[in-house]
């Protein structure tokens, strides 16, 4: 699921293909926090507490994120990432 | 504070005012930014005339400590770094002569165009690093002012110069700059071995010489390091070739400043730190560096012969007279050291005036290419006859500086026993001739004959403010030729420590 | 007049120079002029008095035991190269030679500044421009040739040769505007500054060994004890020959530069571009005379050296000879002057250099002839050759032209600067009694000691010269009929003009007659001389011959010259091309000094140092443009390379891991 994410993450030109993608890494993250977790140390509830507060800060880079990319696409018609280089230096 | 009681501290205050009056200053207020520039020009001249009589006052009242005026204020506790004074002979001249090249410049520049605030900024900040440099005798102080003159030789260069600017500009600042990053390392290496073992480390120089501790193995690195990185700004063969094509693109005030002052801070710190603090390396490396000065000088001169470019032809001759100083100061004796410090002087200031007369004649004819001129002499006699005055001192003339310094430095490096020395001193002498060659060929071409193109007809004599900077130098040039005496006194007892030093090793 | 005063006879012109240099011009022309005069008569007097003073006062030391002492008048540290030893100082050191030069200059000196008042002045009598300049070089010039005969050190003497130099080459140069005068005044001071690079080297040998520059210090009194480091020095050899040898020999190529022997002579002729006043006073009586002089201060430590000696004699016999031979063709008449100036000073030279042979040491009977005999023949030659020269100046002045095509037949138009130019004629010949007679007399008579092969050659190049002087004289004053060209016939010029050439005529006519044995000689004791007559009567013969071989070929229009000039054309054209040493010297400084030498290192200097540079900078841009795309701001692109870093990363530590 990671190597998906990372493969969509470098691939994609769409803002919000990527952005999924970057969803998909963070999830699979999760997941493994809480799988590695239930199995090695079954007492201890860190990795749990972990997946719960990065699914918490996900939401909200998620909810900062699709508010840039849609005034960027307001901006520029276009979430493409090679064509938003007004920044750019 | 008992740094401010020391006036020496006054020779970088006075500048650093000048930039906070020149600061204040409005861009276009031409006449108030003249007026701060020459008020703090002229404080430097009197502060130097004053010290140079303090100074010859200490000497004659017994004062025999090899540094005057010594003050210490520490800087940065760790490693020591203190903010030195002192200043001897050696030093003392040259402030004197840096601050006539101030002072000279300032006129030269009278009418710089664009941006005269910010010029004249530069400039004063360059001059801060150049006193800073020569009053310190704290190693990293020494190296911190050093690199406070070099830098706004870049923007110097950069806006104001004129012709392949960029270029030069920025082959000069990173020669230079490879330069101190030699120097660098050369005096990093000294400071760790500045004090055998238990004793503090020390930047400051005389406690180094005192303390005599770097290793003989370790000399070998750094002497070269600490040599090659003055070395670069003294011209040195092969690194010289920053300063023709700086000389040529720079403002004619910075010409001035570069060769008149700038260039001897490279045989000053070659004689102050590298041959001062490893007498012993110096002993066993110096043949290496004089046959580079040695090729210098010859290659210098010979070059000029063909260049058309009048501040080319200049800026070689520059490598050649500066080749000489190094030359003299690795003859390890006396009377050569004597004639280099005589010809840093004789060089800084006759070059000074070579390039203020280029600057007015440049500024009037709009080229600098000596075949496209020719017969100035009849249109511009007073610029004409100061131009005939700066090639005689050039060439060596009696009763002008030139002759007096390139004579103390033959007749003391001839006193050398070894065959490989007289040689090349004999090899160096020849140079008088060549330097008779192309300093005429130039008169003849630029001042005689008929004049070359019919609307230089046209064009003005020197003004006041022109005279006054040439004049001032002239003077400065025949005072040296006819009262040699007066400086050899001033310089010559400064180079016992060295030379007893330098034997001490043999 | 106490000898103590002789420094003002240096400062009056050396204040002239300034004030005329500085001040005069912003003065009328005129005033200037005057003003200079008046200066150089007030110098004249007081080194007139001065240098009776030392030879026929008493009271100050002049003469101890009938031997003239050598008297330092002033004595300035100037410049000082060790604390105690190797001081240069300025002073005066007055003994017969120095006194006997204060004379010689002043009178040639004021003689060309009274006739220069003429001569820099067109037709109507308004000085021409630069008039200022051209007396302030003039005052220059008096006083670096001043003080170069009074100095005390040899040092000093390099000094003023130098400052002669200069003013010589503003001189010159004084026609800047012009590319002759322009490349003359180069050409001149470049060559004697050659020669002073070798005199320098000289120099820093000799005051090595003898750790001291003062003439006296090394010579003793009067030259009689040369000191011990010079005699011990000499038993050091380098290359085959003692060092002081080579410090000699090198001492003396520095006068030969300023004296235009041979090979260094090339200088001279082209000096003539200067004005011709200018080559009166500089270029036939007095700079030229410096490297005689030189040799002649030095003579008690040649004496010791006979190998340098010998050279001395080689070279001046052959350039006697030498020059002789040119100026036989030339048509120029101020350059066949110029180089009847270098064979006359190539007889001093020779004569200098024989007189070792019978000098005291030696113990001859005519001890140190050849000295004496130099330094009068010196004496005598700076009257009757600027008297020469001026008359010349004055043709110039009323022709217009310095080719005798454009003079002949000029006795009728100008019949008191034909006699005075005769007379001089006479004088240069040797015709008794006329100066030249007793001074080139004696020279032959110390030749004929040394070997009577040296005899014989300067007994013919006597001839030579009777017979070109001649020529010069026939052709410029008779050959033919003058064609008047434009409204001005030539005419005898005003008195500020033809004063000079009177008082000089006079001076030629009576200067043998003085008792020059009795005043100079090289050791300050008095010298018997007689007349040697077989000698005496030889060489007027052969000066005979020569004045009538001349009144042959040249005294009315024949074709006898121009068929000897094809029958031996290429003999005649080598010699009228002056034997090809000036192609030489082109050849040397354009196609070896600077196409050979300097073109190269520049070329050097731009292409492999600065190329070096250049790619050092280049390399270090180009590796910067190159892993510049790396960063370019591209997400993804970092990713990936974080992902490849990584996973390499990984990869090595794992195989570290495993196998190690």
């Amino acid at each position: 699921m990671f190597g998906c994410g990372l493969y969509g993450f470098i691939t994609r030109k769409n803002m919000i293909a990527m952005l999924i993608s970057l969803e998909l890494m963070l999830n699979s993250v999760d997941i493994n926090f809480v799988v590695f977790n239930r199995y090695l140390f079954p007492a201890q509830h860190e990795g749990m507490f972990f997946a719960l507060f990065a699914i918490a800060i996900a939401a909200a880079e998620t909810a900062v994120a699709i508010a840039i990319i849609i005034n960027v696409y307001r901006l520029a018609k276009n979430v493409d990432i090679n064509q938003i280089t007004k920044l750019k230096f | 504070m008992e740094i401010f009681s020391n006036m020496l501290i006054y020779f970088v205050i006075i500048p650093v005012l000048t930039l906070v009056g020149l600061a204040l200053t409005k861009n276009k207020g031409i006449d108030a930014i003249r007026a701060v520039a020459v008020t703090g020009a002229t404080a430097l001249v009197a502060l130097a005339i004053y010290l140079v009589v303090y100074f010859l006052h200490a000497r004659a009242a017994g004062d025999t400590s090899d540094m005057l005026l010594q003050t210490s204020v520490t800087w940065y506790e760790p490693l020591n770094i203190k903010l030195a004074l002192g200043v001897d002979g050696v030093s003392v001249v040259m402030i004197l002569l840096s601050a006539f090249i101030v002072f000279a410049g300032v006129f030269a520049s009278w009418k710089m165009d664009p941006l005269p605030k910010q010029f004249f900024l530069w400039f004063f900040l360059l001059s801060t690093g150049v006193f800073g440099f020569f009053i310190s005798i704290d190693m990293f102080t020494m190296f911190m002012f050093y690199e406070v003159a070099l830098i706004p030789m870049y923007l110097l260069i950069g806006v104001w110069g004129s012709g392949n600017k960029n270029y030069s500009a920025m082959k000069l600042t990173l020669m230079l700059m490879g330069g101190s990053a030699f120097l660098m390392l050369g005096l990093i290496g000294i400071y760790f071995h500045s004090a055998s073992d238990g004793q503090s480390l020390t930047m400051n120089i005389l406690e180094i010489a005192k303390n005599d501790a770097i290793p003989h193995q370790w000399q070998y690195y750094l002497f070269p390091l600490t040599f090659v990185g003055f070395g670069v700004l003294g011209a040195m063969f092969p690194f010289h070739t920053w300063s023709p094509d700086g000389h040529a693109s720079a403002p004619t005030a910075v010409s001035m400043l570069h060769a008149g002052v700038l260039m001897k801070l490279g045989g000053y710190g070659c004689f102050r730190i590298a041959i001062f603090l490893m007498p012993f390396a110096a002993q066993q490396l110096g043949w290496i560096f004089l046959t580079l000065t040695g090729i210098s000088i010859v290659y210098g001169a010979f070059s000029a012969c063909v260049q058309t470019d009048l501040k080319y032809i200049n800026a070689n001759s520059s490598v050649s007279h500066c080749g000489m100083v190094l030359f003299a100061i690795l003859m390890f004796n006396k009377t050569a050291m004597t004639g280099a410090v005589l010809q840093m002087l004789s060089h800084g200031l006759m070059t000074a005036l070579f390039f203020a007369l280029i600057g007015m004649i440049y500024g009037r004819t709009h080229t600098r290419d000596i075949r496209d001129m020719g017969g100035l002499m009849h249109i511009m006699p007073y610029l004409g006859v100061g131009y005939v005055i700066a090639g005689f001192a050039s060439l060596g003339l009696p009763g002008l500086s030139g002759f007096v310094a390139e004579m103390t430095i033959f007749v003391g490096s001839f006193e050398h026993q070894d065959m490989f020395r007289r040689v090349l001193t004999i090899a160096a002498t020849t140079s008088i001739v060549i330097t008779a060659v192309y300093i005429l060929r130039v008169v003849g071409k630029l001042l005689y004959g008929a004049v070359q193109d019919e609307h230089h007809r046209t064009l003005t004599d020197a003004d006041a403010t022109e005279r006054i900077s040439t004049a001032t130098l002239i003077l400065a040039v025949a005072i040296i030729g006819c009262f040699p005496n007066f400086f050899i006194d001033i310089i010559r007892d400064s180079f016992t420590p060295v030379v007893k030093a330098l034997t001490s090793v043999m | 007049m106490p000898l103590s005063s002789t420094i003002y006879v240096l400062a009056i012109p050396f204040f002239m120079f300034l004030f005329l240099g500085l001040v005069g011009t912003k003065m009328p022309r005129k005033i200037t002029g005057v003003i200079g005069v008046l200066g150089m008569a007030v110098t004249t007097i007081w080194a007139y008095a001065i240098a009776f003073t030392y030879f026929f006062g008493n009271g100050e030391g002049q003469m101890l035991d009938g031997v003239r002492q050598q008297i330092v008048t002033t004595d300035w540290t100037w410049l000082s190269f060790y604390a105690d030893k190797l001081v240069v100082r300025l002073g005066v050191l007055l003994d017969p030679i120095s006194a006997m030069m204060l004379i010689v200059i002043s009178t040639v000196s004021f003689m060309v500044h009274l006739y220069s008042l003429g001569y820099m002045s067109d037709h109507d009598g308004n000085p021409e421009k630069g008039f200022q300049r051209y007396y302030a070089d003039l005052a220059l010039f008096t006083f670096s040739m001043l003080g170069l005969v009074v100095s005390t050190n040899i040092f000093q003497m390099f000094i003023f040769f130098e400052m002669v130099g200069v003013s010589s080459y503003l001189l010159i140069g004084f026609y800047y505007g012009q590319q002759p005068a322009n490349h003359a005044s180069k050409k001149a001071f470049i060559v004697t500054r050659l020669a002073d690079l070798f005199f320098l080297i000289g120099i820093l040998i000799l005051s090595f060994y003898t750790e001291t520059f003062d003439f006296k210090e090394i010579m003793g009194a009067n030259g009689h004890d040369v000191c011990n480091a010079f005699t011990s020095a000499q038993g050091l050899t380098f290359m085959g020959c003692s060092v002081t040898g080579w410090a000699l020999t090198f001492i003396f190529i520095g006068g030969a530069g300023k004296s235009a022997m041979y090979p260094l002579h090339i200088w001279l002729p082209d000096a003539m571009e200067g004005p011709t006043p200018v080559s009166a006073l500089i270029h036939a009586a007095t700079m030229v005379v410096a490297g005689v002089f030189l040799v002649a201060r030095m003579f008690p430590l040649y004496v010791l050296e006979q190998g340098a000696m010998d050279i001395i004699c080689v070279v001046g016999a052959f350039t006697a000879f030498y020059a002789a031979a040119v100026a036989c063709t030339q048509s120029d008449i101020k350059r066949a002057l110029a180089f009847s100036t270098i064979s006359q000073i190539a007889f001093m030279m020779t004569s200098l250099a024989v007189s070792s042979a019978n000098s005291k040491l030696i113990g001859g009977h005519e001890a140190g002839l050849g000295y004496m005999a130099s330094m009068f023949h010196l004496f005598t030659h700076a009257m009757f050759k600027a008297l020469l020269f001026l008359c010349t100046g004055a043709i110039i002045h009323a022709v217009h032209s310095n080719e005798n095509s454009k003079m002949h037949g000029l006795h009728k138009f100008m019949p008191i600067t034909s006699i005075a130019f005769l007379i001089g004629c006479l004088a240069i010949a040797g015709i008794p009694p006329f100066a030249g007679f007793f001074s080139k007399d004696e020279i032959l008579v110390a030749c004929y000691e040394k070997g009577i092969g040296w005899g014989l050659w300067m007994s013919m190049v006597a001839g030579m010269t009777a017979f070109y002087m001649f020529r010069i004289y026939y052709l410029i004053f008779f050959w033919k009929k003058h064609e008047v060209h434009g409204e001005h016939a030539p005419k005898d010029q005003p008195w500020t003009m033809t004063v000079p050439l009177i008082v000089l005529a006079l001076i030629s006519c009576v200067a043998g007659f003085v008792p020059f044995g009795k005043l100079v000689t090289w050791d300050g004791v008095q010298l018997e001389t007689h007349l040697n007559l077989p000698v005496a009567g030889a060489s007027v013969g052969i000066a005979l011959i020569g004045i009538g071989l001349a009144t042959v070929m040249y005294w009315k229009e024949n074709p006898l010259p121009d068929k000897l000039a094809t029958m031996f054309k290429g003999l005649w054209t080598a010699s009228y091309r002056r034997f090809y040493m000036d192609e030489l010297y082109q050849f040397i400084t354009h196609k070896i000094i600077f196409q050979g030498i300097s073109k190269p290192i520049a070329w050097f200097d731009r292409t492999i140092i600065d190329g070096f540079f250049n790619l050092l900078g280049n390399v270090t841009n180009s590796a910067s443009f190159g892993i510049r795309k790396m960063q370019s701001g591209n997400v993804q692109g970092y990713v990936s390379y974080y992902i490849i870093g990584a996973v390499l990363l990984a990869a090595i530590t794992g195989v570290v891991i495993l196998f190690f």
